[in-house]
């Protein structure tokens, strides 16, 4: 059966909409312990009264500016370095054991570390996003000028393109996609690493947030948390996408 | 400007041991010909042609452009299939040589739009590659290739991934074109019909060392299109050819 794109955004939210009617209802009638799972219509209500008494706002701001500092502290160097790395062998020589011994450590693992170097402040929650976003990019950057075919650097070359030309329209352009990549696996790791550092050391963000409505036991607080992130998760990729959309208009390949 | 070709070698390593792809290739080729490179797959005939274009250096030999000197580029390739850029519409391809020699957007557009209306690309200026068919986008490979304005086209089987009528059509295309702009070319082919088509020499390969085992012209009268194929003259051609080339073959597929 195919559908129409109008029918078919509408098609996706019926299964959404089961789901959350079905909990209201069984919470309702008392099958379910609400303070596992509050009804949908309490943790609406809660959302928006925490938006009026402006109880919500400042955690929003503060998670969002820590994973708008992480990420470009990350994902510029990681760019830059993932996309040399891919077009020079020698310099992907010499940096490949640092990376392949590094990478695989959960980042979270290094949290720790880094509060003891950059104390429990802004900035400890800054670098550790900023490491993750790293990685990620770099290594997604790389391989995307690994994957560029030869001829386009022999057709740039005979035709006569200079270093700087190479860099820009085969090395950059040719690896866009897999940058674009990189840059939505970064911002999905932002989001849990940012929940995560907030969690232990912090007390404002999502993650203290959170945290906060765990030790409370304000069930209804704890979801809202998850709903707020879960929602800029999917803002982030959709903003995302756009700009890949803008970029790239030959579209993947 | 003529261009020579002087005791040509070519070896590498490979992780099954050395591999000699070409030794003592000897040929020139004059001003405005059109020579077409025959050989069995295998037998060097890519490698040759990246070293007339500079993108390989010779174990031994040179490759020597001889003529008045010029501001225009020395040669300009046509590359197999994949030779255009994905990432760039037609127009941006077409005159991507124009830009990295730094001339201005209008008037590369301008130069390009005039080759593009020849290749019969006009309505597709602003595609993109993967939204044209095999034969487009060759059309496109060789319009870049003419606005470069180059001394010299080198062309590596630009028609070997194409179907046999679409093939007909862009040979035919590419004398026409060709006779206007008076160039030399390097037309690298497995195809003995293609080869005698085009040329006006048809410089026959041994197999792997490549070699240059003869040089044959082609005395048919320009211009050629499809019915030439069915003159006799084409016909012996052919067989004589084919006689070259065909123990080559033999080795080359270890029969």
């Amino acid at each position: 059966m195919r559908l129409s794109s109008r029918a078919e955004s509408f098609f996706v939210l019926i299964s959404p909409t089961i789901v959350i009617i079905f909990w209201e209802i069984v919470v309702r009638i008392g099958y379910v312990e609400p303070l596992f799972f509050p009804p949908p219509t309490l943790v609406l209500a809660t959302l928006i009264e925490l938006v009026k008494t402006g109880e919500l706002q400042p955690h929003v701001f503060i998670s969002l500016k820590r994973i708008f500092f992480g990420f470009l502290l990350g994902v510029i160097p990681g760019l830059i370095l993932g996309l040399i790395m891919g077009w020079s062998r020698s310099v992907r020589i010499f940096f490949d054991p640092l990376i392949s011994a590094t990478y695989p450590i959960p980042k979270i693992a290094l949290l720790p570390l880094i509060m003891l170097i950059f104390g429990i402040g802004e900035m400890s929650k800054i670098v550790l996003i900023a490491i993750g976003c790293f990685f990620v990019v770099l290594i997604n950057s790389m391989a995307g000028v690994m994957s560029i075919n030869k001829i386009y650097f022999e057709v740039a070359e005979n035709y006569g393109a200079s270093k700087y030309q190479i860099f820009k329209k085969i090395v950059l352009t040719g690896s866009l996609p897999m940058i674009f990549t990189g840059l939505r696996l970064a911002l999905g790791l932002s989001l849990i690493l940012v929940v995560a550092a907030e969690m232990v050391s912090a007390n404002q963000g999502l993650g203290a947030m959170i945290w906060k409505a765990w030790e409370t036991l304000r069930t209804e607080n704890l979801y809202v948390g998850i709903i707020i992130i879960a929602f800029l998760g999917l803002l982030s990729t959709s903003i995302l996408k756009r700009v890949e959309r803008k970029l790239m208009p030959w579209g993947r390949t | 400007m003529k261009v020579i070709c002087k005791n040509i070698s070519m070896g590498y390593t490979t992780q099954n041991g050395p591999i000699e792809a070409l030794k003592d290739v000897n040929f020139e080729v004059g001003e405005q010909e059109f020579i077409c490179v025959l050989g069995p797959s295998g037998c060097g005939k890519t490698t040759l042609l990246k070293i007339i274009a500079g993108l390989l250096k010779p174990t031994d030999g040179q490759v020597i452009y001889k003529g008045e000197k010029s501001t225009n580029p020395l040669n300009s390739v046509v590359f197999q299939e994949h030779g255009i850029f994905p990432w760039l519409n037609v127009i941006d391809n077409v005159s991507f040589g124009l830009e990295m020699r730094g001339i201005k957007k209008e008037e590369r557009y301008e130069i390009s739009r005039k080759f593009i209306r020849k290749f019969g690309l006009a309505r597709f200026e602003k595609n993109y590659p993967h939204e044209l068919s095999v034969g487009m986008k060759q059309r496109v490979g060789l319009a870049r290739a003419f606005v470069n304005g180059p001394e010299i086209l080198l062309m590596d089987e630009p028609f070997a991934a194409l179907d046999a009528q679409t093939k007909l059509i862009l040979q035919e295309e590419l004398l026409r074109i060709w006779k206007e702009h008076k160039k030399s070319v390097i037309y690298i082919t497995h195809d003995i019909e293609e080869a005698i088509l085009l040329g006006d020499r048809v410089i026959v390969m041994t197999q792997r060392p490549g070699r240059v085992k003869k040089d044959v012209p082609i005395n048919l009268g320009r211009p050629r299109s499809i019915e030439t194929e069915n003159s006799e003259e084409f016909t012996s051609l052919k067989i004589d050819i084919w006689n070259l080339i065909k123990e080559e073959v033999y080795i080359s597929i270890g029969a």
